[in-house]
C-alpha cells in the first residue's frame, strides 16, 4: 500500500540498524527517550526494538494524553456527567481510564449518558440534535488535539450554541519535558521529539533542550522507519558531539509549526497557573483552560466540579514509568494486579501507554524472540 | 498572549502570567494524601495480586535482595509471574455488564468461563467449540446457536438475515458437520417496518437455499419501542457429522500449518463504514457467506485437518489465541502472509485498528498437519470462497499459550486477545 509500505521496508531497516550499531562507542550505554505515546505504540507494534543493539535503550516518555490524566480529574468528569440532562462525550481512549469509582464505561453501564466521539465536532453535532440536553466534551490531549477543540469552540460561538461546553484537560508538552530534564533520577542521552505535537508547535520550542541541557532532539514521524532513522540521527549527533534540534518528519512538520492552529488555541484558551499530571505531580503552566471570553463554553464554570485530589494507589508506579525511570515490567503490579482489562494505572489503558504497549505487544524478552525465530 | 508565545516562554523557562517557572514541579496541595484506601476496587485487585504472589512464591520479584539480578533475568521472572496470573481462574470483576463483555475479546471470554461455563458445566459444553457434538442413537450430531444484533440491519454485501443464516451454518460446518436445519427466533421492536422484515426474511430464505438448509421452526416476540433496536434474530442449527476425525482447536500440534481461507476484516470494516459515523468511504462489502461447501471440499481432499474456526467477533487474532490456549501451544504468524484487501487495510490504518481483530463472517482459520498443507490449500483454492487462501503461520511447542507475529517491518510482537470495545456492534 502506497505511503505506508515504503516506511516499513525491512531491507532499509536492516541497513539503518547496521549503521546505528556502528555508531555505538564500545562500553557506552545510550538512553533515548521517545516523548510521544504514538511512538511507543509504533515501537512495540512493529517490534522495532529487535533492530537495536543492546547498548541502545528506548525510554518511554510522558506523551500519552490519557496516561497523564490524574484520578481526581476523572472523578470530576464523572461528577459532571452525572449532572441532570448532561450528555458527556469523549474520545474512545478515555472510556476505560479508571477514576476512584470506576471508569466512563462503568458509569455508562449504570445509565449515565456517556458517548464516544471521534472528533469534538461530533459532540457539537450531538448538542445540535439534543437542544434540551447539555453536551459536555471532555477535551484531552497535547497541542495535537487542542486546535480541534479550539476550532469547535469557535464554531459553537459563531453558531450561538448554548448547550455545548468543554471540560478542558489539554496539556502542553514542553513543561513536561522540562520537568523530566530537571528530574534528578534520570539520565538521558537524547530525545525522539513528538511528531504530531510538532505539526502544531513546530521545532523551535525544543531548542532549549539542545542549547541549555546539551541533549540532541530529533522530531520524528510515526512509521517504524521514521523512528529508526531518528535514532540514527540522534546517534550521529552523539558521535559527533553535537546537540541540535533536527526534523526527521519534515514531510509533515513545518519548522515554525502551524500558525493558524496556534492562533485558534491562543484565542480560546490560556495557560493554567498549574495542573496536576498523573505521577508527575503539579507542573506550573503545563495545561490550558478556556479564556474568560469563552466562559460560556467552560464546563468548569457552568457546572459544579468538586476538584478533589485523589491520591494514586501507592502500589501504582505510573509516575516512574511516565518519567522513564522504571520500565513497565519493573512496576510491582504490572501484569498481575494491573492489566489492560482491569487497569489500576493510566499507562495500562491507552494503546499509547507504555505499560499497555508492552503488555499487549512486547511481553517477550529478546532471548525468547531469538528462540522463536530459530524454530 | 498567543499560544505561540506560550510555547516559547515555556521552553525558555520564563515566568508566565501566573508567576513561577514553567515546567517546575511544585509540591502538590495534597487533599487526600492517603494510600488509596478510598479506592475499594484497587484494594481488591491488589489483595488478589498479593495472594497470587504468595502462592507462586519464588517467581515474585525479590525486594531488596543484596545482589540485584541482571535485568534480563528479572524481566524473565516478571513475565513468568504474568503468565501464571493469566492462567489463574477467570473472575468477572465488574458489577455490571459493559459493552466489553460482548466484544469477543478478553472480557467476553472471562464472562463465558466464569459465569456460563461455571453454571452449566458439562462435558459437551466444556470444549467451548463453535458447536456441541452429540451422539444420539448412534448418530453424531452438531448443535449450535447464535444471536444477531448487528447495526445497521442492512449493509453493503448483506443484511442481518443472511448473516443469521450463514453464521449458524458456519458454526455447524466448523465442527465438520453437514448443516441440516435451522430455527429462527425474532425479537422485534414496536414500530419496525413490515417491509424491512419482509426483506430480512427473503434474504434469510435465499441464504438458507444457498447453504442447502431449511428453517424448520421459529418464534416471534415484540417489545415496546425503545426496548430493542429494530430487529434481533436468534438462530440455532443442527448438523450431521460424517467426518471421522474429531475437529477441535485442542488438537493443534507443534509443526501444524495455519491457513486462512481468504482476505480478513471485510465484514467488520464494512459495518463500521456503513454506520456513517466515520466519514470514510471505501469500496468494501461484507464477506458473509456459507462455508459448508468450502469445508466439504477441504475435508474430502485431506484427512490432515485438525481444527476449523470461523473468524467472527474478535477476528483472526482471537482464534489464534484460542488455538494457543486450548492446545497449550505457541502460534507464530507472518504479517506479510496474511491476506488483507488494500481498502480494508487503508481503513484500518486510518482508524488505528488492527485488521487481525476485525470480524469476518465468511472466513475461517484451518489448522492442518504440515505435510497436508499443500493439499488443503489446493482444495480451498478450488472453491470460489477460498480462492485467496494462504498459509499464514505455524504451531510451535514453545512458548505455550502465546501468539507471536513476525511484522512486515522485521520485528516480533505478541498478538493478544482484544481488550475493551472500540468497535460497534458488528454481528
Amino acid at each position: 500500500m502506497r505511503f505506508v509500505d515504503e516506511y516499513r521496508d525491512a531491507g532499509t531497516a536492516h541497513a539503518l540498524a547496521a549503521r546505528i550499531a556502528e555508531l555505538c562507542e564500545p562500553g557506552r550505554q545510550y538512553k533515548l527517550m521517545e516523548v510521544c505515546g504514538g511512538h511507543t505504540h509504533t515501537i512495540y507494534k512493529h517490534g522495532l526494538e529487535d533492530y537495536l543493539p543492546e547498548a541502545v535503550t528506548l525510554v518511554h516518555g510522558p506523551g500519552c494524553p490519557v496516561c497523564v490524566i490524574p484520578m481526581g480529574r476523572v472523578d470530576d468528569a464523572m461528577h459532571l456527567a452525572a449532572a441532570p440532562d448532561v450528555i458527556m462525550t469523549s474520545f474512545g481512549d478515555m472510556m476505560r481510564v479508571p477514576g476512584s469509582k470506576g471508569s466512563f464505561f462503568d458509569a455508562k453501564a449504570q445509565g449515565t449518558d456517556i458517548r464516544m466521539v471521534y472528533s469534538p465536532l461530533d459532540s457539537l453535532k450531538i448538542a445540535r440534535q439534543n437542544p434540551d440536553k447539555r453536551v459536555v466534551f471532555m477535551a484531552i490531549g497535547f497541542e495535537t488535539t487542542a486546535p480541534s477543540t479550539a476550532m469547535t469552540v469557535l464554531r459553537a460561538a459563531a453558531e450561538g450554541m448554548e448547550n455545548f461546553s468543554v471540560f478542558c484537560n489539554h496539556v502542553t508538552i514542553i513543561p513536561a519535558i522540562k520537568a523530566i530534564l530537571d528530574s534528578p533520577d534520570l539520565r538521558l542521552d537524547g530525545f525522539i521529539g513528538p511528531g504530531h505535537v510538532s505539526t502544531v508547535i513546530g521545532c523551535r520550542p525544543y531548542e532549549f533542550i539542545a542549547a541549555d541541557y546539551g541533549k540532541p532532539v530529533v522530531v520524528a514521524g510515526f512509521e517504524p522507519l521514521d523512528i529508526l532513522q531518528s535514532i540514527y540521527m540522534l546517534m550521529l549527533q552523539l558521535s559527533e558531539h553535537r546537540s541540535e534540534v533536527e526534523n526527521q518528519y519534515s514531510r509533515v512538520v513545518p519548522w515554525d509549526g502551524n500558525p493558524a492552529a496556534l492562533r485558534a488555541i491562543g484565542e480560546t484558551m490560556e495557560l493554567r497557573p498549574y495542573f496536576e499530571w498523573r505521577g508527575l505531580g503539579f507542573i506550573s503552566h503545563s495545561a490550558l483552560r478556556m479564556r474568560p471570553e469563552y466562559a460560556a463554553f467552560d464546563a468548569e464554570l457552568l457546572f459544579e466540579v468538586p476538584g478533589v485530589r485523589v491520591a494514586d494507589p501507592k502500589a501504582c508506579q505510573c509516575g516512574e514509568v511516565l518519567k522513564g525511570v522504571l520500565k513497565p515490567w519493573e512496576c510491582k503490579v504490572f501484569g498481575t494486579a494491573c492489566t489492560p482489562e482491569t487497569p489500576i494505572g493510566t499507562c495500562m489503558v491507552s494503546p499509547e501507554g507504555a505499560c499497555a504497549a508492552y503488555y499487549n505487544y512486547g511481553r517477550l524478552t529478546r532471548t525468547r524472540v531469538k528462540e522463536a525465530s530459530r524454530s | 498572549m498567543t499560544a505561540g508565545s506560550l510555547d516559547s516562554s515555556a521552553a525558555r523557562g520564563e515566568s508566565g502570567a501566573g508567576g513561577g517557572r514553567a515546567g517546575s514541579v511544585q509540591q502538590p496541595p495534597r487533599a487526600d494524601d492517603g494510600d488509596g484506601q478510598s479506592v475499594g476496587w484497587v484494594q481488591e485487585a491488589l489483595r488478589a495480586h498479593e495472594e497470587q504472589a504468595e502462592l507462586s512464591g519464588a517467581g515474585h520479584v525479590r525486594r531488596g535482595s543484596p545482589q540485584p539480578l541482571p535485568g534480563t533475568v528479572r524481566e524473565e521472572l516478571v513475565l513468568e509471574r504474568i503468565d501464571r496470573a493469566r492462567r489463574a481462574r477467570p473472575r468477572v470483576k465488574e458489577d455490571r455488564i459493559t459493552m466489553s463483555h460482548g466484544a469477543g475479546g478478553k472480557a467476553t471470554q472471562t464472562l463465558i468461563e466464569a459465569i456460563f461455563l461455571d453454571g452449566f458445566r458439562n462435558p459437551l459444553l466444556e470444549p467451548l467449540e463453535d458447536a456441541a457434538r452429540l451422539l444420539v442413537g448412534g448418530t453424531r450430531l452438531a448443535f449450535t446457536t447464535d444471536s444477531y444484533v448487528v447495526s445497521p440491519l442492512f449493509f453493503p454485501g448483506g443484511d442481518i438475515g443472511d448473516l443469521a443464516v450463514n453464521g449458524t451454518v458456519n458454526d455447524l460446518s466448523m465442527s465438520g458437520a453437514v448443516p441440516i436445519c435451522l430455527s429462527a427466533g425474532f425479537i422485534l421492536e414496536e414500530g419496525f417496518g413490515v417491509a424491512d422484515l419482509g426483506r430480512i426474511v427473503a434474504s434469510m430464505a435465499a441464504a438458507a437455499a444457498a447453504a442447502g438448509v431449511q428453517i424448520v421452526t421459529g418464534d416471534t416476540k415484540v417489545v415496546e419501542k425503545g426496548k430493542a433496536d429494530g430487529c434481533y434474530i436468534n438462530t440455532a442449527g443442527v448438523g450431521l457429522i460424517e467426518h471421522e476425525q474429531a475437529l477441535g482447536v485442542a488438537q493443534a500440534r507443534p509443526g501444524d500449518a495455519i491457513i486462512v481461507s481468504g482476505p480478513i476484516g471485510d465484514h467488520g470494516v464494512t459495518i463500521m463504514l456503513a454506520r456513517g459515523e466515520l466519514d470514510i468511504e471505501a469500496d468494501v462489502t461484507s464477506d458473509t457467506a456459507p462455508l459448508n461447501g468450502l469445508v466439504a471440499g477441504l475435508l474430502a481432499a485431506t484427512s490432515g485437518v485438525r481444527a476449523l474456526r470461523d473468524a467472527t467477533r474478535g477476528g483472526v487474532a482471537t482464534i489464534l489465541n484460542e488455538i494457543a490456549k486450548a492446545a497449550d501451544v505457541g502460534v507464530i504468524v507472518v504479517e506479510e502472509a496474511i491476506p488483507v484487501r488494500p481498502e480494508v487495510r487503508g481503513a484500518c490504518e486510518l482508524l488505528g485498528i488492527d485488521p487481525m481483530y476485525v470480524a469476518c463472517e465468511g472466513r475461517m482459520i484451518i489448522v492442518v498437519d504440515a505435510a497436508e498443507s499443500e493439499r488443503a490449500l489446493a482444495a480451498l483454492r478450488a472453491h470460489p470462497l477460498g480462492a485467496r487462501a494462504a498459509v499464514i503461520g505455524h504451531v510451535t511447542a514453545d512458548p505455550p499459550g502465546l501468539v507471536q507475529l513476525k511484522t512486515a517491518f522485521g520485528g516480533t510482537r505478541i498478538v493478544d486477545l482484544l481488550v475493551g470495545d472500540p468497535l460497534p456492534r458488528i454481528c
